[in-house]
């Protein structure tokens, strides 16, 4: 499904990632870990072409991401909250992305009526404007917004992050569903080792902006990064 | 407790939006500020004399007593717009070891510093002065300045106490409309009133104590409600209006570009800064009775098209100059999202256009002062409509500034660049250089004729102009993101 090439990002002489070769396919549930600084929301943003890679080139399902915008009709995405219109409600909002990815009212409301649990009354029928939501509500309106229009590709950044426990726990179920059928492939960020080996298939490790491990998730994983983490390999690999 | 706030407050000047603007707008500011000043001190000194020449046989001191209750109605007004108590600073100290009556004192005790408190002064002033060179005796026109002070302290207070309350506006609107109005037609004899009050605290130095003692007695209504609701859950709470929505379904006619004008319906609705754009287009109508009443410009036709530029005009200038900047906040997720780019400029031409008509439709009334008004008018909104509007979308695609739709209307400048100033040459100056020329070479008929039919030619051409521009939108699409990613203020 994503391929990319020989991509790099550099601001001012300074390398903020490198992959020379990572390639997702279709279905699969990717989960992207590392800290502050590694190059996750960097990678997320040129899978969006919403920054101009240095070098390298992206192809989502064929489309080379920054020569094309077909990609679009199929790519959903929640990155931050600036991806909500503040001034909008929420329904407004979801039935404004839905005109956009070719859904009418109905359907929305078909979708939005599954995820009554994950928002848990907050979201729906509030008289808020997005902009007047709590960080946790709008992050739950941005995620369920990137379901709609049934894409092939969802990329969610830090989706766990400002989340209460039981929407964490809601929120891993979604992502499972998501990818049990293989049909759509979700790109997840996380500092949360537990989450991410909990939903994805896969984890790769991003540290300065290079993937230094590229995993299919077995019961062993998350011991493994935690031990990865904590080891301070980091230092070691600058040494060398 | 000075000692801690004092170096807080320079900080917070020194590092405030408007030092870390670029020059040129820096500049400007300063000069509109220098400007208003001036004009005020001009005011101040010239009162005496003005009202000696337009009223001979008046005692000015006394001719201004009888105003000056219209001038604490309408600052009143005006700050009740304008100026807010600024208790969101005092958010940081609450859980420092700061008293909370040091917090209230110094909320309020910076409000009597506030530059609305200045104005009245910057004219009152001089106008001392002159009253002292013209030998008037000095403790006299001490105690009336200082009287004066003690009111605007106390409009000061008084304005913070009735910002709780919407109605306040509307019976403060009322008690200046009626006593204008009982003045005017003899009723009640208000400008006496005023007078004999405002006048008493010249003849009799010591009653200027009494606003003094009022603006006190405010101060400690004040604090008292302050000090009470230093609480995150009350006083200091943001204020959330709950959401009114409607449908907005008439715009479906529109089809593809309906959910995009919806969008923007919603954006000029539902914030500040935008709303009162909608209002100061719909006012300056009224902007061309300066130049269609008066004689000088009877025969310069360059005004009049300067005019009719700017009243069909005035919102494409005022909204257009900053698209896309108003869709800063979530640029990168409009770029992201399956939006064909031409749609979401289409969707933005469209809004224009309609502006531009209704602005033309409620200029109508001009006919008054002969058909001349209604041609330029005319010709006017055709050029707005097929030049005017691809060169505000094309200068868009070079602005780079965000725009916090949240921000306060008031003086907000952000987003504000060279391209700004830019355009308004080629916008204004263009057409009234054409007519003008015309005008004088051929006759007035001719040069109507040309620069609506320069504005129907631009409207043939109107698919390749906007091609054009989608595509300067889609180069600079990067530049953009990164440009409304960050903050200004």
């Amino acid at each position: 499904m994503i391929q990319i090439k020989n991509l790099s990002k550099v601001y001012a002489k300074q390398k903020v990632l490198d992959v020379a070769h990572l390639e997702i396919p279709s279905g699969q549930s990717f989960g992207l870990v590392g800290n502050n600084g590694a190059g996750k929301t960097t990678l997320f943003s040129l899978l969006l072409d919403l920054i101009r890679p240095t070098t390298g080139s992206i192809s989502n399902n064929d489309e080379v991401v920054n020569k094309s915008e077909a990609w679009k009709s199929f790519t959903s995405s929640f990155i931050d909250e600036s991806f909500l219109i503040g001034y909008l409600t929420p329904e407004e909002y979801f039935y404004f992305i839905g005109e956009l990815r070719g859904e009418n009212k109905a359907d929305v409301d078909a979708l939005l009526a599954q995820y009554e649990d994950f928002f848990h009354g907050e979201i729906l029928g509030q008289k808020k404007y997005l902009r007047d939501l709590s960080k946790g509500n709008q992050k739950k309106a941005g995620i369920v917004a990137s379901f709609i229009g049934k894409p092939k590709v969802v990329i969610l950044d830090e989706p766990f992050a400002n989340l209460d426990p039981t929407t964490q726990i809601r929120l891993k179920q979604i992502i499972k569903k998501l990818a049990e059928d293989h049909e759509t492939t979700v790109l997840v960020s996380s500092h949360d080792l537990m989450h991410v080996t909990d939903v994805c298939e896969r984890i790769v490790v991003l540290n300065k902006g290079e993937v230094v491990r590229d995993i299919q998730t077995t019961p062993e994983t998350l011991r493994e990064l935690e031990s990865f983490f904590s080891r301070g390999e980091f230092v070691l690999e600058k040494l060398q | 407790m000075l000692s801690y706030f004092i170096p807080l407050e320079w900080k917070a000047f020194l590092r405030s939006a408007s030092f870390g603007k670029n020059l040129v707008i820096r500049l400007l500011m300063g000069f509109f500020v220098i400007y208003m000043l001036a004009s005020l001190l001009m005011l101040g000194v010239g009162m005496y004399f003005i009202i000696q020449k337009a009223f001979p046989g008046v005692e000015p001191l006394q001719f201004l007593n009888g105003y000056l209750v219209y001038w604490v109605l309408f600052e009143l007004l005006m700050r009740y717009f304008m100026q807010k108590l600024p208790v969101m600073n005092i958010k940081p100290f609450l859980t420092l070891p700061v008293s909370k009556n040091k917090m209230a004192h110094y909320v309020l005790a910076k409000s009597s510093f506030s530059y609305f408190n200045f104005i009245g002064l910057f004219a009152f002033l001089p106008f001392a002065v002159v009253l002292l060179a013209k030998g008037y005796s000095a403790l006299n026109v001490l105690a009336w300045l200082s009287a004066l002070v003690g009111v605007t302290l106390l409009i000061n207070y008084l304005n913070f106490i009735v910002n709780k309350s919407d109605r306040a506006f509307i019976i403060i609107a009322m008690s200046i409309a009626s006593i204008a109005g009982l003045d005017h037609f003899g009723i009640l004899p208000i400008a006496e009133c005023s007078r004999a009050i405002f006048h008493s605290l010249y003849t009799k130095p010591w009653l200027a104590i009494v606003p003094w003692l009022l603006a006190a007695g405010t101060y400690c209504l004040n604090f008292n409600f302050l000090r009470g609701n230093i609480f995150l859950d009350a006083g200091l709470k943001k204020k959330t209006k709950s959401a009114e929505t409607s449908e907005l379904g008439w715009t479906r006619r529109f089809g593809d570009m309906a959910p995009f004008l919806q969008m923007d319906l919603r954006l000029i609705w539902r914030n500040k800064r935008t709303k009162t754009q909608v209002f100061v287009s719909l006012a300056m109508v009224l902007y061309g009775l300066i130049f269609y009443t008066s004689a000088v410009y009877e025969e310069m036709f360059a005004m009049k098209v300067f005019v009719g530029i700017f009243i069909t005009g005035i919102f494409l200038a005022n909204f257009g100059q900053f698209i896309p900047a108003w869709d800063s906040e979530y640029y990168s997720m409009l770029m992201a999202q399956n939006i064909p780019l031409r749609q979401y400029l289409e969707s933005k031409y469209l809004l224009i256009a309609i502006s531009i008509a209704f602005m033309f439709v409620i200029s109508i009334p001009y006919v008054y002062f002969g058909w001349h008004a209604l041609w330029i008018n005319l010709s006017t909104a055709v050029y707005n409509l097929g030049v005017n509007i691809p060169l505000i979308l094309f200068f868009g695609g070079f602005n780079k500034k965000r725009i916090d739709l949240t921000k306060s209307p008031l003086g907000n400048m952000q987003g504000t660049s060279a391209v700004q100033f830019l355009v308004i040459i080629p916008l204004l100056g263009a057409p009234m250089i054409i007519f003008s020329l015309v005008n004088f070479l051929v006759s007035f008929n001719a040069a109507a004729i040309v620069l609506s039919t320069i504005g129907i030619l631009a409207l043939f051409f109107r698919n390749f102009f906007m091609e054009k521009i989608t595509q300067l939108y889609r180069s600079k699409k990067y530049g953009m993101i990164a440009g409304f990613k960050q903050a200004n203020n």
